[in-house]
């Protein structure tokens, strides 16, 4: 029986497969934006204003998804913003996961002094409401990119932290350990070699929603207009603007949102996938 | 007639069979022994005639008959409330088995209250009376306390007490001492026996530890990969086993008495032969069902 | 070198009661084991018994040192282990090994088999791994196809052939197999203690065999030790014990094993 659970391998699931591919495409479009992009996303014309896209009547060449209200090329925006997207989701999400991974580490498995001052640390940060915290950051650090990733990091730590902290405690418990620590294992080694493997897929799960997440603020900064300058092309922005022309050209707010809908969903979609493909009891 | 029949009893977990048409039958008054390492479908047989199947587990086929009438007939809800009235359950773990948030008294009487309509009073003195029954000091105080107040073998008394409570005239007990210590165990044991006798109550006793059977019980039903290779009086099988995966099991069992004989385990050819067994009995369904 | 691999003099352990802490201050202490004074000789195979509470598993880890002691001492081959550190205890923890009561949750789920037996062969520097990982394995029974296997492929029986194979892999002197069968069924129970068996006299080793099980003690150990609530009642060769119990504690503790035998008014 138990040749048979192994020989059979679980075909990946469709989740991994859509999720992954939307971000692969969002990835290969990001990456070669100049070279896609057809027109430049900054470019305006006022003479092309608020055209449709290719389906509808009045369309034009060059304009695929149409453009607003200042002649600028839909398509080219988002793709331009797509830049901006995956690079704070990458970078917040990874710095973010660092730092609370590690922290959360510490704190479930060595417990002790170390636990105490991370777990009050934890409880008083929590203490503070985020949108304020992170407005106030913006406020001192200026607006920008790297605000925003700084502001994502320094709030959403803790989510980490926490979750770590408590699965750590769980699998410290665990036997494994014991028997890892007769055989002679140091503390650090157990930490890396035995609790860490086991906490990896709840470290990707988290991992992906973070970037989801950092997507989402990034977005609604940029709808706040506390995000980078106004001119430069990121989905929040561009829904802000689709917003108020929502009532005679739709797509300049619908593009972007659903670019927006589909890249978050996948970020968390990819996680729960991920998770159970590399968890040996379910493969 | 035999209070509980079984016959013919089919699951499936998905494709695989997990019971396979499992007769069996308990008369009015008897102590039964179902017994199995683990995997052999023990367990399954009990919660199929209580209806607590996990959802995954279908039952294919056979019928489970009460009194004569076949429980998988009924409606839902007819089918709980005779349950509730003639069958009681003995549960494994006595800690998972009581909620920890709530105080013992009021848990063992919502039964009563619930599925037999008593009221509050009435099963409360019932069940203090049946407290007193089961040896335990100042039920009062223990109907208050909560379950973690209590140790494992008070727990598993007070869970014993409850299933007497609505006189049923089935209680299956599964593995109820395992989790126990022998000397607390050997004293549930006798309890069990006690309260069986003096009210006439049937039992199915679900088990691994054939120790305990050769002490509790009259007869047994010796099951292997959810197929009943043995229906037999509990004197029958400590004499003289009739199949031989039972003659190795005893064989395998440690005796404390018996230091020089060497300890032999199940042989694989024994294994293999019930295997072939179950194997050749599956493919004899298949025909039959392809032949209806 | 002594004739004692172990000797355990006045130990004692205690865990902070958390349930009965007071708001302000320290929890008061639950004593465990309270002064025990024993001697393992070496060679011997030693059944420690008793209930739960008895404190078998918690003396168990103690020897073991993954439980720090209140006072006492552990002297392992004439020295005292009981307050070392880590970075000390080291080099012994090649020499003394254990196996636990379920290895579903003391082999890392996430490990191959040979990566499981291999973790302390890399650590005590050992070379021919691979040579050492198939050899442990085939001591304990299982072919060497086993290597890629994770522990939830495997049957109870043989996840704890992987635990015993893990332990076994750098020739320790001492083996502490706590609770080892009483998680299997009595067919698979029967061949790991023939296996124990044979490898105590193959390899010379020192067992010391924690169970609840009397007959399974009776079975496999040349002395044995009951504890009841943290302290040693009764230790004899395990011949003596069961022949004339002097405790007793030992004796209903026999009185309620039930035997596979038809006794008409046992339980009465």
């Amino acid at each position: 029986m138990a040749d048979g659970r192994a020989a059979a391998k679980r075909p990946i699931n469709p989740r991994l497969w859509l999720s992954g591919g939307w971000l692969l495409i969002l990835v290969v479009a990001a990456l070669a934006a100049p070279l896609l992009a057809p027109q430049d996303p900054l470019a305006q014309d006022l003479f092309a204003s608020r055209l449709p896209p290719m389906w509808q009547g009045g369309s034009e060449p060059g304009f695929p998804l149409g453009t607003d209200s200042l002649g600028r090329d839909v398509l080219s925006r988002v793709l331009y913003g797509a830049r901006i997207a995956l690079l704070v989701a990458l970078v917040a999400g990874s710095c973010t996961c660092a730092l609370g991974a590690v922290l959360g580490l510490i704190a479930g498995y060595y417990r002790g002094w170390a636990d105490v001052v991370i777990s009050r640390l934890i409880e008083i940060w929590m203490a503070f409401p985020p949108v304020l915290f992170a407005i106030l950051l913006i406020a001192v650090m200026g607006t920008g990119l790297t605000s925003i990733i700084v502001a994502i990091v320094v709030i959403d730590w803790t989510r980490f932290a926490r979750v770590i902290r408590a699965e750590a405690m769980t699998q410290g418990a665990m036997d494994y350990v014991a028997s890892a620590k007769v055989a002679g294992r140091g503390r650090f080694g157990i930490m890396i070699r035995e609790i860490l493997p086991n906490v990896l897929p709840t470290i990707v799960v988290l991992l992906t929603l973070e970037m989801g997440i950092a997507v989402i603020v990034e977005a609604i900064l940029s709808f706040v207009n506390l995000s980078i300058s106004t001119d430069d092309p990121t989905w929040g922005s561009m829904i802000a603007e689709g917003r108020a022309a929502i009532h005679h050209s739709w797509w300049v707010l619908v593009v972007p949102l659903i670019t927006l809908f589909l890249t978050v969903l996948s970020f968390s979609q990819l996680g729960e996938g991920l998770k159970d493909h590399f968890d040996p009891v379910l493969r | 007639m035999s209070f509980l029949e079984l016959k013919n009893l089919n699951a499936r977990v998905g494709p695989l069979p997990i019971l396979r048409d499992v007769s069996l039958q308990v008369a009015p008054g008897e102590v039964r022994a179902l017994v199995g390492e683990s995997g052999a479908g023990k367990s399954m047989i009990g919660k199929a005639i209580l209806g607590t199947l996990p959802d995954a587990i279908r039952i294919t086929g056979g019928e489970i008959l009460l009194e004569g009438e076949d429980l998988q007939a009924m409606s839902p809800k007819a089918r709980r409330r005779l349950i509730g009235a003639k069958v009681a359950l003995i549960p494994q773990d006595p800690l998972t088995a009581l909620n920890p948030a709530r105080r013992v008294g009021p848990q063992i009487c919502d039964r009563l209250v619930d599925i037999l309509g008593w009221g509050r009073r009435e099963a409360e003195a019932r069940v203090i009376e049946l407290l007193h029954e089961v040896h335990i000091p100042a039920p009062e105080r223990v109907m208050r306390a909560y379950p973690h107040e209590l140790s494992g073998g008070m727990r598993q008394r007070i869970l014993i007490a409850s299933a007497f409570a609505a006189e049923p005239q089935l209680i299956i007990a599964d593995e109820p001492t395992t989790a126990l210590d022998v000397t607390v165990q050997k004293q549930i044991l006798r309890l069990i026996r006690d309260m069986q006798a003096r009210h006439g109550t049937a039992l199915l006793f679900v088990t691994h530890d054939l120790g305990v059977v050769s002490k509790l019980c009259q007869s047994m039903t010796v099951l292997f990969g959810g197929k009943v290779l043995e229906d037999t009086s509990v004197d029958q099988f400590f004499s003289a086993p009739d199949h031989a995966y039972s003659a190795a099991l005893l064989a395998a069992t440690p005796k404390y008495t018996d230091p020089g004989g060497s300890l032999m385990p199940v042989p694989e050819a024994t294994i293999h032969a019930v295997e072939a067994e179950i194997a050749a009995h599956d493919l004899a369904h298949q025909i039959e069902t392809v032949r209806q | 070198m002594s004739e004692m691999l172990f000797e355990i003099r006045d130990l004692r352990l205690s865990f902070a009661d958390l349930a009965h802490k007071p708001l302000f201050g320290a929890a008061p202490r639950i004593e465990v084991l309270k002064g025990l004074n024993f001697d393992i000789p070496r060679g011997d195979v030693i059944g420690i018994v008793g209930g739960s509470g008895s404190g078998k598993s918690t003396l168990g880890r103690a020897m073991v040192r993954l439980l720090d002691v209140d006072s006492g001492k552990i002297r392992f081959e004439g020295t005292d282990i009981s307050q070392m550190d880590e970075v000390a205890l080291r080099p012994l923890r090649r020499r003394i090994q254990m196996i636990f009561q379920d290895p579903m949750s003391s082999l890392n789920p996430r490990h191959r088999v040979a990566t499981l037996i291999a973790g302390p062969l890399h650590l005590h520097g050992f070379d021919q791994i691979t040579e050492r990982v198939d050899f442990a394995l085939s001591q304990v029974g299982l072919p060497l196809t086993f290597r890629n296997r994770y522990p939830h492929e495997l049957s109870g029986g043989q996840r704890q052939r992987v635990g015993i194979a893990r332990a076994i892999a750098t020739e320790p002197e001492f083996i502490l197999a706590d609770e080892v069968v009483s998680g299997l069924d009595v067919s698979s129970q029967a061949q790991v203690l023939n296996l124990l068996e044979k490898l105590v006299s193959d390899m010379g080793l020192t067992l010391g065999f924690i169970s609840h099980d009397l007959s399974v003690v009776r079975r496999l150990c040349k002395t044995t030790l009951v504890l009841h609530q943290g302290e040693i009642v009764e230790q004899a060769s395990t011949q003596a014990l069961f022949d004339a119990p002097q405790a007793q504690y030992t004796r209903d503790l026999l009185d309620a094993i039930p035997l596979p035998e038809v006794t008409p008014g046992w339980l009465d």
